[in-house]
Order: C-alpha cells, then structure tokens, then sequence
C-alpha cells in the first residue's frame, strides 16, 4: 500500500526516517489485535484498562470508544502529517486526540447515559492514554491514511479485545453475573475482591503469568524439537 | 481546616491515586525499576501536580463556566504548556536533575494523574485551598507508592523468581498486594 499523497504532488518516493516497513493492511489491523496487542504485551493504557473493567458493560463501551478516537485521530494526523511542524507535533496531535474524545464522550453521554455515569471522568481521560499518542507518533504521523485507519482499527480492536476479556472475568466471579444476567446461580458467593481495584492488577497479572507459561512451554517444545 | 486535612489525608491513603484511582500506572510500571528515579519522578509529579491544580481552577472559576465541553481540551494545553515550563525552569536551574529524569520529564503530559486530578477537582466542586490540599496529597501519594514498589522491584532483582515470571505478570501480582494493603484505609471513610 503506498502512502496517498495529501498535499503537493512529490515527484520521489517519499522517505520518512523511522518509518514502519511495508506491510499488507490485514497485517497492518492483524498485527494491533496479536503480537503488539496494547494490554497483553506492551502494556500501554493501563490506567483505563484496569479502572473500568470492573463489569463487561463498561469495559466493552470504553473499548468501543477508544477503538473511535484512534481511528478518527489516526486519519486526521495521517492526513495533516506534512503540515504539522515537527516541534509542535506532540501538541498538535495531542489537540486532535483531545477533540475527538470529547466527541466520544457526547456521543456516549446522549446514547448511554448510565455507561457514561459509570465511566465517570475516565472517559475525558482517554486523552492521557499513552496508546493514543504513540500511535499517533509512532505510526500515524509516517504512513498514507489508510494503513494510519488500519493500524488505529487493529490496535483499537486488540484494546477492546483484552478490556472485554478482564472484565467478563472480572464481572462473572465478582457479581457471578455477565452484563447484569445472572449466570452462575443463587448458590455462589460473589468474590467482591475481584471487582474492587486489587482485583484488577490480579486479573492482569495472573493473565500475563499464563501467557508468559504458553509462551514458555511452546519455546520448551520447539527447542526439544531442534 | 479539619476539612482540608481530611482531604489530603483520604487522597494519600484512602483513596491513592495510583493503587486505588488506577491513575498514573504508566510511571507505575514503566519508571519503578529504581527507587532514586521513582522518587525524584514523584516529586517532579508533585509539582506538576500542584501548577495543575491551580491552572485547573482558574480556568474552571474564570473562563469554563460557559463552556464546558471545552474542559477535555483546554485542561490538557494547559497542562502540556506546564509540563513545557517545568522542563524548560529545571533545564536552566537544576541541569543535573533534567539529566537524571530524562525523557520521563515530558512524558509527565500523557500521566493520566495529572488530568485527573483536574477533572476530579472539577467535579468535587473543590476550591482552591481544598484544590491544593487534593494536589499535594496526590502528589504525595504517587510518590509512596513509586517508591513503596521501587523498593520492592529492587529486591527482586536479586532473587531467584520462576521464568514465566520475570516480566510484568509479577510485578502486576505485587502491585495487587499493595493494593490490598492500602484497601485497609478503606474503614476511614471517603472524600467528602
């Protein structure tokens, strides 16, 4: 995919340094939802990923909402990149994230008003995510608009992704309910540690601990194999 | 005054904004592999903190109160130009410190503590004393648990940890103890 030219016609192949290499746009969205997922392997945007995983509900609606403004921040600095003075980049791309948050924050406030009184302040706080701006700067801010889209649409899905799956655990053995159904009975005892903050950082460690297990058992076999 | 001496009590221990709030765990986990820069970190955060919450107010009190949907925005230019001014005051005066922090001084701008401690002022209603006791007890607090799990990191460098463990699937274990811990101070009540 070669980088859509936005502004004055460049007769040379354009060259930027630090740039990501070429790659396919399934890889481009594949790549955010696997080996540089955010949450399980470069631990960006913990500060939203453990405050609102507490039920699924939220933790889906604040996925969702990030997934947005990555996408819509992505395009934007992708399309403004070589108008973008190099000293004022980060304020720039900082002022674009903010706008588009706040949209989302409306958007959430008039179409999910409870989700939105439970999201409470850590929704205008998706700005100071540290995914957002490093996307902007690592990835967005080099490359044509559409592999920006596609690298904000993956990430943005590898986020939703990892919050859905801490909070459903999180959700079903704190309340032993998933999205206010009751699933697992009368008879159980809600764990309430798990939807208190403690229970965040276990979730996520114990979650880690056995990726890291997989990732060592399969290292194990394939050096057994060599 | 009991009023201001309970907030900055409850935003120390009770209710600490980086193991209770979850606000500001990026520094949590990127910068505690030393205690000397986990603390200094704190400082520096305390200060940026406290401009913040003054920044915070004024422009709540004076020019916000029309415009409410422009806080996201406003807050975090302000605290961009903030971080912009520390940097540039302890280049010029302290350039052994800026040399010691590194790129986590600008990095301060992307710390969700920050933003937050001005959007939780803002919907607490605090005024500027009870603005400042709330900064300075935030501060105060990321600087504990900075240091608290600086200390602990530090120690287990040196111990003989399980492979699967030696990367952040411990640290997230440990960070849940200390959570615990502070979920004690939980029967002192919350913030008004």
């Amino acid at each position: 995919m070669t980088a859509v030219a936005s502004g004055p016609p460049v007769t040379a192949p354009e060259f930027v340094p630090g740039a990501p290499p070429p790659a396919s746009l399934a890889a481009d969205v594949w790549r955010g939802i696997s080996r540089e997922n955010p949450v399980l392997v470069q631990f960006l945007g913990m500060c939203p990923t453990m405050a609102v995983t507490n039920t699924l509900a939220n933790g889906f609606a604040m996925g969702i909402a990030t997934l947005f403004v990555l996408v819509c921040s992505g395009l934007l600095v992708s399309l403004f990149r070589k108008y973008i003075a190099h000293e004022v980049r980060i304020t720039a791309f900082i002022l674009i994230i903010a706008t588009f948050v706040t949209l989302a924050d409306m958007i959430l406030a008039a179409t999910f008003p409870t989700i939105s009184k439970a999201l409470g302040p850590f929704m205008p706080l998706i700005v100071a995510n540290c995914l957002l701006l490093g996307r902007a700067e690592a990835f967005a801010a080099k490359v044509g608009p559409v592999r920006a889209v596609a690298d904000g649409f993956g990430m943005g899905m590898g986020f939703t992704l990892s919050l859905s799956l801490l909070s459903a655990i999180r959700e079903l053995l704190g309340r032993g309910s998933l999205l206010n159904h009751d699933l697992l009975g009368p008879r159980f005892e809600p764990w309430v540690f798990m939807v208190m903050p403690p229970g965040g950082f276990l979730t996520l460690g114990i979650a880690l601990l056995g990726l890291a297990f997989i990732i060592e058992i399969r290292r194990r076999r394939a050096r057994r194999a060599a | 005054m009991s009023n201001l001496a309970w907030i900055f009590v409850s935003t120390l221990l009770v209710n600490n904004f980086t193991l209770v709030m979850f606000l500001g765990l990026c520094s949590f986990f990127g910068v505690t592999a030393k205690i000397e820069t986990a603390w200094r970190l704190g400082l520096a955060n305390t200060f940026v903190l406290l401009l913040t919450a003054v920044g915070a107010w004024v422009l709540n009190t004076y020019i916000l109160a029309q415009t409410p949907f422009l806080r996201t925005i406003a807050f975090i230019v302000v605290i961009g130009s903030g971080v912009q001014i520390t940097e540039m005051a302890v280049k010029k005066y302290f350039p052994v410190l800026f040399r010691q922090l590194g790129i986590y001084l600008p990095l301060i701008t992307t710390n969700c503590a920050i933003l937050g401690l001005a959007l939780f002022q803002t919907s607490r209603h605090y005024n500027l004393a009870e603005a400042l006791a709330f900064a300075i007890g935030a501060g105060l607090g990321l600087t504990l648990a900075l240091s608290l799990m600086a200390s602990i990191r530090e120690r287990i460098e040196v111990a003989d940890v399980p492979v699967i463990a030696r990367r952040m699937g411990l640290v997230l274990v440990i960070a849940s103890c200390l959570s615990m811990a502070f979920m004690g101070f939980a029967g002192m009540g919350s913030a008004p």
